[in-house]
């Protein structure tokens, strides 16, 4: 950006510009160096348009064969060839849904803490402890799943659920501690961080005056904290939850380790299930004919395109509550 | 709250009650947060440490039933997959940032930079399925050089937003500075704004990095494994969080016993090279000013 204030100044300062050694040669590296650098940016976007024409490519067999009833037919028998997504879908929304109710009241509480109550020596390795679990691999999830989280369901988690709560008709039958529940449990793990730490940065984007004033009025903290800090980072925080959402749809790994892989849609949350993802995993190298495999990489076509619409609309939501700043600026 | 009589002489019980408990259980939240990380963490050093040895870094996997044998091939696999992914995800990743930072407030950065959070929300699986059929299936077989594609793909949107964000923490007085004595904008950029971001960037790339090394997803369609040690970057080639992963699902206990110890080693070796590089770079700072 040549045009800067100051060139103005310069120029009338001194009427003809400083010799430059070699104008020509240092134009062209200019003009060759910004060609590269729009060339890195561009080829982002090429990126994203290749991963979605390959997609489209690859699924155009099984699009044409089933056209919308794919995700509204529960048959997935590759044998004779008849492929619908129902099972995959429903796992999909059912996990993701259950680490949402699980994870957005501990990650909110857990924001909250940090930023409105915790002394402040207090605050950094808390955060950076949050961060740290954002960090841990996704296979590190499923293994410690697998071995840990789902004996300790199956021993006491499930039958206590069973006993009390069967009434519900979600925690009922055998207690294999590997299924729906488990599943839930280790998405709700892996996104705590993302919807913490942008619940976080908007409540930092909230003005101190909106405390100093609620605080002002004789509100106990936790009504401040209510009327005062949650009731304007709302948007945000919304923001944040979808966020998370769109992780916990596209997450592969963990799940797969712990769902128990059987495409059926049970009620109860202790049988085994699918999800969109785990499928594209178990079976996208035994898809022997084109139908099968065009089949899976059209659910992968249609977790693309979810993913991206809930990415939009969490990002512009964050957008919206920050105004476009990094909490750094307020804090 | 509902009461909206004056006599506000002291806050009632009720209220101060409500107000406790939700401390107590904001805190409460908090450290039961922290529990699974904890948890995982001993989990993994009580699990894995005894399993690590000489042998099992160096060796390749034995067959079923026999004791020993080890991960040395996945260490090495990932290393050449993470390298490839380095070499073709960082400088874009890094260019792109330039441009979003130095050249991007316009309709373009603003699209690059939508774009750039989209490509970051994409599920990992979707990513190895595209990479399978723009690379895998044009060269007819898997290859550790479609596994770094795939990983390099993946580290591309965290390195360009955090490379913009830093660059754009470099103040304009720095960039005038240059500009006034001649510098030419590709020199302006590259050795003093870039260069003044430089610890920022790194980290940055380094998060990028450790995410990558221990993605499973986008390698199993692209590297696909190998029970044997192999350097050619056109042959199926094994990784370590891939090792783990088929370790862990298999019936056996002595594969059980080195999926922990393997993702001991993962773990041990993200943390490993992001505080190599931190150290590294910092002397390197240190000696600069």
């Amino acid at each position: 950006m040549p045009n800067t204030p100051h060139a103005g100044a310069i120029a009338q300062v001194q009427a003809k510009p400083l010799p430059i050694r070699s104008p020509f040669a240092s134009r062209f590296a200019d003009t060759g160096f910004r060609g590269v650098i729009v060339l890195c940016a561009l080829s982002v976007l090429a990126i994203v348009v290749l991963i979605a024409w390959q997609l489209i490519v690859h699924s155009e067999l099984s699009l044409k064969q089933f056209g919308l009833k794919f995700f509204f037919s529960s048959d997935w028998d590759p044998v004779s060839g008849e492929f619908g997504a129902l099972p995959f879908v429903f796992g999909t929304i059912v996990s993701s849904m259950l680490a949402l109710v699980i994870a957005v009241p501990l990650s909110v509480a857990a924001a909250v803490f940090i930023t409105e109550m915790c002394p402040g020596w207090l605050k950094t390795p808390l955060s950076f402890l949050m961060e740290l679990l954002a960090a841990i691999p996704s296979v590190i999830y499923g293994l410690w799943a697998i071995f840990i989280l789902a004996p300790i369901l199956r021993t006491y988690v499930e039958p206590f659920l069973g006993k009390y709560f069967a009434w519900t008709g979600l925690f009922s039958g055998p207690t294999y501690g590997i299924g729906m529940l488990a599943a839930g449990i280790i998405l709700a793990i892996m996104i705590v961080p993302i919807v913490s730490s942008i619940t976080r940065e908007v409540m930092t984007a909230v003005p101190q005056q909106q405390r100093e004033a609620v605080l002002a009025l004789g509100a106990t903290r936790w009504e401040m904290i209510r009327t005062g800090v949650l009731r304007n980072a709302r948007t945000g925080i919304i923001g944040g939850v979808i966020l998370g959402l769109g992780r916990a749809l596209g997450e592969t790994m963990a799940v797969t380790m712990v769902i128990g892989n059987r495409a059926e849609i049970a009620k109860s949350l202790f049988a085994p299930g699918y999800t969109m993802a785990s499928v594209i995993a178990n079976e996208f190298s035994e898809a022997t004919d084109n139908l099968y495999l065009s089949a899976i990489i059209e659910i992968g076509l249609a977790l693309f395109l979810v993913t991206l619409i809930v990415n939009i609309i969490a990002q512009g939501l964050v957008w919206a509550s920050t105004r476009g700043m990094p909490a750094r600026a307020q804090a | 709250m509902s009461n909206g009589s004056l006599r506000v002489q002291r806050i009632s019980l009720r209220r101060r009650v409500v107000n406790g408990m939700v401390t107590y259980g904001a805190l409460g939240a908090s450290v039961l947060v922290i529990v699974p990380l904890v948890a995982i963490f001993g989990y993994l050093l009580m699990k894995g440490i005894g399993s690590i040895n000489w042998a099992f870094l160096t060796q390749i996997p034995k067959p079923v039933g026999e004791p020993g044998g080890g991960m040395g091939n996945a260490i090495v696999g990932s290393a050449i997959i993470l390298l490839i992914a380095s070499l073709f995800g960082i400088p874009l990743g890094i260019g792109a940032g330039i441009y979003l930072a130095e050249f991007g407030r316009n309709k373009l950065g603003n699209l690059v930079r939508f774009t750039s959070d989209v490509l970051n929300g994409v599920p990992s699986i979707v990513v190895g399925i595209s990479v399978y059929g723009l690379v895998v299936v044009t060269q007819k077989h898997f290859s550790a050089l479609a596994g770094g594609v795939a990983l390099g793909i993946m580290m591309i949107p965290t390195v360009a937003r955090s490379t913009e964000e830093m660059l754009l923490m470099v103040p304009r007085t720095i960039r005038e500075a240059a500009w006034g004595l001649g510098v030419p904008q590709w020199r302006t950029t590259l050795s003093v704004t870039l260069k003044t971001a430089s610890a920022g960037v790194i980290t940055g790339t380094m998060l990028a990095f450790a995410r990558a090394a221990g993605e499973t997803a986008p390698l199993l369609f692209t590297a696909f494994g190998n029970q044997f040690w192999n350097w050619n970057l056109n042959q199926p080639t094994a990784a370590l969080p891939l090792q783990v992963y088929v370790y862990a699902i298999s019936p056996f206990d002595e594969w059980h016993r080195q999926a922990w110890a393997g993702a001991l080693v993962l773990i041990l070796l993200i943390v490993a090279a992001v505080t190599a590089v931190r150290v590294v770079t910092s002397r390197g700072m240190y000696r600069a000013s």
